[in-house]
């Protein structure tokens, strides 16, 4: 029984790693960007749910009705104004603009909210459970941070495969100069990508706050869970993204269940004999 | 030309890094017709489309549609104005299904002639085929979308660059066979062609290009081979 709520514990952090993983994964699909400062703008996304829920007097949840098109028009901005002049043949000056980035980030959170640890409050939600069986329980909160994990991939594959948008982002993925001959105009596709992926952040990010104490410093670690999500499911697959945050998060339940310390340990030794058996991940999308 | 010229290019230059490959173009396009690009490799044929269709940067007046000057504009912003290019070597987009292909080609949303279903009718085998990945179709097939592609923005200038390049004669006589009825919607066609013999029969006016220059110009039915010929190859 113990081992059963382990696993479903790890499956349902694991959730909150898809999360992380997805936009990630979305802007490196559409842009091959690789943004250094995804986890920053998580935390980011954190303390901006703070700020609202404390000003509204509202819950985290409701925050995220105010979060999410914050951190959609923070992406969009960012992409139009900073990032897009970055893009080229070189993958090397993105790289150091979102390390940048992740930096400015980390140091406009200290400043403003100091290094202290703080934490969403969603009320009785956080303790409320379900009995799913003799011994095994989940928290209603986990289980609800999973379930939306599930959405939201699920409405990132609908968008990317389903709408005229995600016809977009897939035809300037292909051929930035062609899709430009469609009419489209790469700047205005990249920003909607990168608005897409702060979207999710946003929500990723509000969930990590209600889950645990978080504090400025904290996006370099989720940037790594993400990556590692990404790289355990395959690049380019959705789905692949998530079977990878579960993998990760199953794996560090087992690690902490063993030994508190090992924890994060074992997380990355999964990565590790994934990325050993198995580099291209475990559901890698082929490209014709 | 009574009316005033649809497409004006006028002394268009145009680089690759220092590398000059147009040197002072100067051409006309009028409503509706058909004309024929031709020329040896290198001649600066496609670079010609890429800067009518704002893939290349040029002077801002070197290129004017419908009056207003489109030579310094982004590929988009010409796009917009009713510009369709059907680049060498047909650039389908792989991840995309064959009628995303086309669904993506008319998602300015310009109204005209050109539909799914008319493109369907135009080319039948592209709608037995519209759920493939577009990289599952023949060659000849892949024009076809590629053109159709083009035609789902119903522009009011449609350029086509090397349409028979690769394909066998049969596949290039069935679509040049197509041509007459996109012309038939008012749409102006310009053909790059290295096959001069299937461009001269398609088009009513030929320019011959000559390392990036214009080395001659005329009615197709009134240029000799002897002409045509000391025009490709400079002799």
């Amino acid at each position: 029984m113990q081992w059963i709520n382990v696993i479903l514990q790890g499956v349902l952090v694991g959730g909150l790693y898809a999360m992380f993983a997805a936009g990630l994964s979305l802007i490196f699909g559409v842009m091959r960007l690789v943004n250094i400062a995804h986890g920053d703008l998580i935390v980011l996304a954190a303390y901006i749910a703070l700020v609202v829920t404390q000003t509204l007097g509202i819950g985290p949840l409701a925050g995220l009705i105010v979060v999410v098109p914050v951190m959609a028009l923070i992406g969009y901005a960012l992409q139009w104004f900073v990032l897009n002049r970055t893009l080229g043949d070189d993958l090397l000056p993105p790289l150091l603009v979102t390390f940048g980035l992740s930096v400015i980030i980390q140091n406009g959170l200290l400043t403003l909210f100091t290094a202290d640890s703080v934490k969403l409050q969603a009320g009785a939600i956080e303790v409320a459970t379900i009995r799913l069986g003799e011994g095994v329980y989940v928290g209603v909160l986990p289980l609800l941070q999973f379930c939306v994990a599930v959405g939201v991939i699920a409405g990132l594959r609908w968008i990317f495969y389903r709408t005229p948008l995600g016809r977009a982002f897939r035809a300037t993925a292909d051929d930035p100069a062609i899709a430009q001959l469609m009419g489209l105009d790469n700047r205005h596709v990249f920003a909607l990508a990168m608005a897409l992926s702060l979207a999710v952040v946003a929500i990723a990010g509000v969930f990590l706050a209600v889950r645990a104490n978080f504090d400025p410093s904290q996006g370099p670690a989720r940037l790594i869970f993400g990556f590692e999500a990404v790289i355990i499911g395959g690049l380019g697959s959705l789905w692949g993204t998530l079977a990878g945050g579960l993998i990760l998060g199953v794996a560090q339940a087992i690690g902490a269940h063993l030994n508190p310390g090992w924890q994060i340990l074992a997380g990355h030794l999964a990565f590790l004999v994934v990325l050993a058996v198995r580099p291209q991940g475990l559901f890698p999308k082929v490209r014709a | 030309m009574p009316e005033a010229p649809l497409l004006a290019v006028c002394g268009l230059d145009a680089f690759y890094g220092d590398f000059q490959a147009l040197f002072g173009i100067s051409m006309e396009i009028a409503r509706g017709e058909a004309v024929a690009v031709i020329g040896a490799n290198g001649a600066g044929k496609s670079t010609l489309l890429k800067s009518i269709a704002g893939l290349m940067r040029s002077r801002p007046d070197a290129i004017a549609f419908e009056d207003g000057a489109i030579g310094g504009m982004a590929a988009y912003a010409v796009a917009a104005r009713g510009i369709a290019l059907v680049p060498e070597g047909r650039g389908l987009f792989p991840s995309l299904t064959v009628e995303e292909n086309l669904l993506i080609g008319g998602q300015l949303g310009r109204r005209g002639a050109w539909t799914l279903r008319r493109i369907y009718e135009l080319f039948p085998v592209l709608g037995e085929r519209r759920a493939l990945a577009s990289t599952a179709l023949s060659g000849g097939q892949q024009q076809m979308a590629a053109l159709g592609r083009a035609l789902m923005a119903n522009p009011k200038l449609l350029l086509c660059d090397e349409i028979s390049l690769g394909l066998a004669p049969i596949v290039v006589r069935d679509i040049y066979a197509r041509l007459p009825a996109i012309l038939a919607e008012g749409t102006a066609i310009v053909l790059v062609e290295q096959d001069v013999v299937q461009a001269l029969k398609a088009a009513q006016r030929v320019y011959c290009l000559q390392e990036g220059r214009v080395a001659l110009a005329g009615a197709a039915k009134d240029l000799t081979r002897e002409a045509i010929a000391a025009a490709y190859f400079g002799v």
